[in-house]
C-alpha cells in the first residue's frame, strides 16, 4: 500500500500554506496528523499532487483563553488536549471525548483541526464542537472568516471549507462553571468509530435544567445538533416523560447508514440510549 | 522513475544520525526497513490498526506505517534495536517480556515493547487498567495479552526498584 506521487511542501507560516493551496487548488491537500488522509492516500482514494504538511507552522499549535473563549490551534493534538490543564478546568468534556478516539499512538498525532475539518461523519469532535457551539476560523487568501460548527457540515466529507482555505483554529465559548457534561460513545471495540454517540452539556438551577445542548455523532451524513431535543429539556425538572420526549426528538433527526456497525434502526435506538446515559451523567456532574 | 524530486531527510535513529534522499511518498516504515535495514519495526496491517510498526519519535509512540519519512525530518527515533542497555544486556522491558512469556510468535513484540517504553516514561507506575488502555493500539493474536500486561508490570517494578508480585490467576 504505497501512495501515489506528490510534491511535499513544509511551510512555516499560514500565509505560505494558503499561498501554496491557492496556487494548486484541488490538486493540493493540507496534512495535519495524517491519520485520515494517509490511509486514504495508501488506498489511492486520495491522490493529491501537492501535500502541504502543516507541522512546521508553529502558530497553529496551542491552547489559550481569550476573554471567556477557549482558542485551540488547529494542529493541537488529541494527546495535548488530554493533558491540557486549561481544558481540564474549563471544558473537561473535550478530554473525555479525546480519550475515546482511536488509540494512544494515533492520539499523539491526530489533531483537532484535522478531526473537525475532514468532514468524516465518524469523527467525534464535530458533534462535540456543535454541542459546545464552537466556531471554526477559516483562513484563505483574503484573510479569516468564522463559521459556526453548527453550520459547517454539508454532507459526508463536504463542508463550508473552500479549497483555498485552511481551518486554522477552533474558538469555543467556555461553558459556565459548574456545568454538567458527558460524551457517551457506543463502539464495537477500543479505537472504533461510534455506532452512535451523544454529547451533552447542561447547567442546572436547583432541580431545573437552566440550559442544555445536545449533539450526536455518526448517525447521519453529518454531525447533528439536536436543537429540539435540547429545547425540550431546557426548563424541565427532568421528569421521565420529558426526558423521553427529548430522546424521541433526537432519534427523529437521525438518518444512520446500515453497515458493519448495525442496521439503521438499531443505530437510531442506540443514539437514544447514549443520549439518555449522557443526560443522566451530565446531571450528576452539574454543581450549579 | 518519474520527475518527482527526491528530498533530503535527516534524523537520529537509535542515537545515530542518518541522512538520505527519499521520494516524498516513502512511508517511514519502508524507510526504516528498506533504506536503513532496521527491521525491528514490523509491517502488520499497514492500516494503523495493529501497532506492529510502533516506534518512539520525539518521546511519542507513533505508527511508522502512517507517516511519511519526510514528516520525521529532524526527529529523534528509537526502535526496538535501540532498547537494550548500553552494555548489551536486556532492558527492563525486554527482560520482562522474556521472564513473563510476553510473546509467542513475536510479531507484535517490537511494537508492544516500544509502546510500553513510552507508556512507562509517562506513567512509571501504571495500574493494570492503565496498561491495557495504554497498549490499546497494539494487537496480539497469540497471548491474550495477559502475559504482556505482566511483562510491563515486571518492567515497571524493576524500573521503580520495587518488588514484582505476580497477580494470582
Amino acid at each position: 500500500m504505497i501512495p501515489g506521487e506528490f510534491t511535499y511542501h513544509r511551510p512555516t507560516t499560514v500565509t505560505q500554506a494558503v499561498a501554496i493551496l491557492a496556487e494548486h487548488g484541488d490538486e493540493a491537500r493540507p496534512l495535519s496528523g495524517g491519520h485520515s488522509l494517509i490511509p486514504m492516500m495508501k488506498l489511492r482514494m486520495a491522490a493529491p499532487e501537492h501535500l502541504i504538511d502543516l507541522a512546521g507552522v508553529e502558530s497553529l499549535k496551542g491552547i489559550s483563553e481569550d476573554s471567556g473563549t477557549i482558542v485551540i490551534g488547529a494542529m493541537t493534538t488529541q494527546h495535548e488536549m488530554i493533558h491540557s490543564e486549561l481544558l481540564a478546568e474549563k471544558i473537561p468534556i473535550i478530554r473525555e471525548t479525546s480519550l475515546l478516539i482511536a488509540d494512544p499512538q494515533i492520539r499523539y498525532l491526530g489533531t483537532l483541526g484535522g478531526n473537525v475539518a475532514n468532514g468524516d461523519p465518524g469523527n467525534d469532535m464535530p458533534a462535540l464542537m456543535q454541542c459546545l457551539n464552537a466556531s471554526y476560523v477559516l483562513t484563505g487568501p483574503d484573510g479569516d472568516r468564522e463559521v459556526p460548527a453548527r453550520e459547517f457540515y454539508e454532507a459526508a466529507y463536504f463542508t463550508a471549507l473552500a479549497p483555498e482555505e485552511i481551518l486554522t483554529a477552533v474558538r469555543i465559548p467556555a461553558p459556565l462553571a459548574g456545568h454538567g457534561y458527558a460524551y457517551e460513545k457506543l463502539k464495537r471495540k477500543v479505537g472504533d468509530y461510534a455506532t452512535a454517540a451523544a454529547a451533552v452539556v447542561l447547567t442546572m438551577n436547583g432541580g431545573t435544567v437552566a440550559s442544555c445542548s445536545i449533539a450526536l455523532t455518526n448517525v447521519a451524513d453529518t454531525p447533528l445538533f439536536a436543537a429540539e431535543a435540547s429545547e425540550i429539556l431546557t426548563g424541565s425538572a427532568l421528569d421521565p416523560e420529558t426526558v423521553k420526549r427529548s430522546i424521541a426528538a433526537a432519534e427523529a433527526i437521525t438518518e444512520p447508514a446500515s453497515d458493519g456497525r448495525g442496521p439503521a434502526q438499531y443505530r437510531t435506538k442506540m443514539a437514544g440510549v447514549m443520549l439518555e446515559r449522557a443526560v443522566a451523567r451530565a446531571v450528576e456532574r452539574a454543581t450549579s | 522513475m518519474s520527475d518527482i524530486e527526491q528530498i533530503p531527510v535527516t534524523m537520529t535513529v537509535n542515537g545515530k544520525k542518518v541522512q538520505r534522499f527519499v521520494e516524498p511518498r516513502t512511508l517511514l516504515i519502508h524507510f526504516l526497513r528498506e533504506d536503513l535495514d532496521i527491521t525491528g519495526p514490523h509491517i502488520g496491517c499497514e492500516t494503523s490498526h495493529c501497532g506492529a510498526c510502533t516506534i518512539e519519535m520525539n518521546g511519542m509512540s507513533i505508527k511508522a506505517c502512517t507517516m511519511f519519512a519526510a514528516q520525521a525530518n529532524n526527529a529523534e527515533l528509537t526502535t526496538v534495536e535501540g532498547m537494550a542497555n548500553p552494555d548489551g544486556t536486556l532492558s527492563a522491558l525486554q527482560e520482562g517480556f522474556r521472564q513473563m512469556h510476553g510473546l509467542q510468535c513475536g510479531y507484535c513484540t517490537p511494537g508492544m515493547i516500544m509502546r510500553a517504553h513510552v507508556l512507562l516514561k509517562e506513567n512509571p507506575n501504571p495500574t493494570e487498567d492503565e496498561i491495557r488502555m495504554g497498549i490499546a493500539g497494539n494487537l496480539c493474536r497469540c497471548t491474550g495479552y495477559q502475559n504482556i500486561v505482566k511483562a510491563i508490570q515486571y518492567a515497571a517494578a524493576k524500573l521503580n526498584d520495587t518488588e514484582f508480585q505476580e497477580a494470582a490467576e
